[in-house]
């Protein structure tokens, strides 16, 4: 007679035998991850637990670098500063950025002729190297030669014109505006992407039930297109407290005018390496870059616990 | 083929012990730039003079050379002789033994105390590089502008202020070609370039180092002042003028005066359409004397590790010589020989420079020699802050006062000068 219960048992032996197929896969992917992502990280944040003598040699110093980071006269400003400046950098793309990008990718999904012309022209300054960027924007907005003044008095705004790149108060948000100029193809394709997937079905449904245009947007197409919306935030985030490479191309690594420009990435780069006369302190610039690691995970965990899982996904 | 082989092989060996009653030193260099003048004028000098020593210049790019030496240095592939940046990045190579001491070396009396300050240890004993070149400080201006505006080149800063006010009023030229947006020429050549008048060159120098005087003494804070005065004067906007921009409206003939650094000189005259004017910075009275910033700028070292200590140390002593200063100060205009030789330039401009040095008092910037060092962790040092508060109080975002407390407030944190 046949026992059901045999039949259901798995076979012991099968069960046992490791499938070793899956190490395969992984493997490529784990190593190099391990090796140039896991383990750099891991050997950073150790080196910020360090410092160096003047004898050359390293001794364990505990928080010791991470209590002069945040409290020391000379150094603390500087932190403070550069993450404060690093916030507003941050809310002007917010504000700026993503609302603009989200406003293209509407005006791309809607009828007219030449998108696909705009999407890869407003998509262009992405590809382009920063010291291009950097380049370009210096000259038109140059006091000497720049085409921004003529422009400006063109229009009859002339007496408006600032050498806003000198100007402690302006410098940063006109990188920031500079910096969103470059990447405002990233936010506005992600949303293009989310707003095309939205099924006609919905909006036509709508329509008929006497939906406005704007009841259609902000009833239909935003909430589903709110898991875009946190990607892109928090790509935002953790892009510009990454960011360095463009105020570096266009103030340097000190960051002027008396450090209004100065964000978490230059002022590691001005610990780390030093800079003209200043020798680089590693284990003060690893505190630095440990700092920015903290910050980043807190706002990516803020991201996954407050956001990612209390929005509803809804499967189109 | 293995016969071919084995021919080859001993051709080879052949040839490489052939070569070995030659030797060969390598130079390690920053200097790019310098790669053409080595390889025709300075290696077939000297290897003229020492037919038996093979001398190759090697550099690595400005901003890698540092990391690149010091890796080389510790790995022991590092060449023979190293090109010495001034101050604190070779005095660390010296105090871990890989630069050797040359204290003794014959022909280091053609060098002044100064010349040689930044390659000493911190009491003066010690000598590790030979100096090779210094840069020096002053003004340019555009003769054609100063014929046309009936300008006289002007000695005092009285005369200085009226030239700036006559170009003003015509309205035609920019009085300074000057921004501040880059910060380091509001310190390098503004605040080292006229402020050696008012601390008086070494003597103010000297007394920074002792703590006997304070950047909020008068000198400093009337330096800044200076600075300040000349706002009024320099292009729109100059808050985000660069290096770079003032450097062309001065050589389009757009600004009557350009603070600057004899390294200028081989742009300027290349790209210059006019006649170009030099002058020394202006002084408070008639006949004062007049202190120059004649800063120490590159130096040859001989790696303490070397196979051929008596060839780089012949090479070395040939750059104490005359005919080493001359070509080389020949070769790269606007750089200067450090030694005490009487030398004539080719280049007028550079001649006028070097002239400087008969008249007046040379010195070096006083940021460089031990004060910046800094705490070591990363806080701003001296440098930093003197680039920082120039062109803050250029920007009028900071006053001179504000200026000098702010400095030497960073400065008293961690410099205790010897008492």
């Amino acid at each position: 007679m046949c026992n059901r219960r045999d039949f259901l048992v798995f076979n012991p032996r099968t069960t046992r035998k490791f499938p070793f197929f899956l190490v395969v896969f992984l493997a490529p992917a784990v190593i190099c991850y391990t090796l140039f992502m896991i383990y750099p990280l891991i050997e950073s944040l150790r080196m910020s637990f360090f410092s160096t003598t003047p004898e050359n040699k390293t001794v364990f110093a505990g928080i010791a670098n991470y209590v002069k980071l945040l409290t020391d006269s000379d150094l603390a400003p500087r932190f403070w500063g550069a993450l404060r400046n690093n916030f507003v950098f941050f809310i002007i793309h917010m504000l700026v950025q993503n609302p603009i990008g989200l406003l293209l990718a509407s005006l791309l999904v809607s009828k007219g002729k030449g998108r696909s012309i705009y999407r890869t022209l407003l998509y262009m300054p992405n590809v382009l190297s920063v010291v291009i960027i950097g380049f370009i924007w210096q000259l038109i907005l140059n006091p000497l030669w720049g085409v921004s003044e003529s422009i400006l008095r063109f229009v009859g705004l002339g007496k408006f014109f600032q050498p806003w790149l000198g100007l402690p108060e302006y410098a940063l948000p006109t990188i920031a505006l500079i910096s969103v100029w470059q990447f405002i193809g990233i936010p506005m394709l992600l949303f293009y992407t989310a707003l095309i997937g939205i099924p006609k079905e919905f909006i036509e449904a709508s329509l008929v039930d006497g939906c406005t245009e704007r009841q259609v947007f902000w009833r239909i197409k935003f909430p589903l297109m709110l898991p875009t919306v946190g990607i892109v935030s928090i790509l935002t985030f953790v892009g510009n407290f990454n960011a360095f490479d463009l105020i570096y191309t266009m103030k340097g690594a000190s960051a002027g005018p008396a450090y209004s420009t100065d964000i978490m990435g230059t002022l590691f780069y001005r610990t780390f390496f030093g800079q003209q006369l200043q020798l680089g302190n590693p284990n003060m610039g690893a505190t630095v870059a440990s700092m920015m690691f903290l910050i980043i995970l807190f706002g990516v965990l803020l991201y996954t616990f407050a956001f990612q899982r209390r929005v509803k996904n809804y499967q189109l | 083929m293995k016969n071919l082989l084995s021919l080859a092989l001993f051709l080879l060996i052949a040839v490489s012990t052939f070569g070995q009653d030659k030797v060969t030193l390598t130079v390690e260099s920053w200097r790019n730039d310098d790669l053409a003048i080595w390889a025709d004028q300075i290696i077939p000098a000297f290897e003229k003079k020492y037919p038996n020593i093979h001398v190759v210049f090697s550099p690595t790019p400005p901003a890698e050379y540092n990391g690149v030496l010091n890796s080389k240095l510790e790995g022991g592939t590092a060449g023979d002789l190293i090109t010495a940046r001034p101050f604190d990045a070779s005095l660390a190579l010296y105090q871990r033994g890989y630069l050797a001491d040359l204290t003794t070396l014959p022909g280091m009396n053609n060098f002044s105390a100064v010349a040689k300050s930044a390659w000493v240890t911190d009491d003066g004993k010690h000598v590790f590089a030979v100096p090779m070149a210094s840069v020096i400080h002053g003004f340019f201006y555009n003769k054609d502008i100063f014929k046309k505006l009936n300008l006289e080149v002007p000695q005092t800063k009285a005369e200085f202020m009226q030239v700036l006010e006559a170009v003003k009023k015509d309205g035609r030229y920019v009085p300074i070609a000057m921004g501040t947006a880059d910060m380091w020429e509001t310190a390098t050549m503004g605040f080292q370039n006229i402020g050696p008048n008012n601390w008086k060159g070494e003597e103010g120098r000297q007394a920074l180092l002792k703590g006997t005087a304070k950047f909020t003494d008068e000198p400093y804070i009337k330096t800044w002042e200076e600075l300040a005065s000349w706002a009024p004067y320099l292009p729109r906007g100059y808050q985000a003028v660069k290096y770079s921009d003032a450097q062309q409206l001065f050589t389009l003939g757009k600004a009557a005066i350009y603070p600057a650094g004899s390294w200028e000189i081989w742009l300027f005259e290349k790209d210059a359409a006019f006649d170009l004017g030099i002058f020394p910075p202006p002084v408070d009275r008639k006949g004062d004397t007049v202190y120059i910033s004649d800063h120490t700028d590159i130096a040859l070292g001989m790696n303490a590790a070397t196979r051929h200590p008596d060839e780089a140390k012949k090479f070395l002593e040939w750059m104490t010589t005359s005919e080493f200063a001359s070509l080389y100060s020949n070769a790269v205009a606007g750089f200067f020989t450090l030694s005490n030789h009487r030398i004539t330039l080719k280049d007028p401009l550079a001649n006028e420079f070097l002239s400087w040095r008969k008249t007046c008092k040379s010195t070096i910037r006083n940021s460089y020699q031990i004060l910046s060092r800094g705490d070591q962790f990363g806080a701003p040092n001296l440098e930093n802050d003197l680039w920082q508060v120039s062109a803050a109080v250029m920007n009028g975002t900071m006053t001179p006062e504000e200026a000098g407390k702010l400095v030497q407030d960073h400065l008293d944190k961690w410099y205790k000068p010897a008492k």
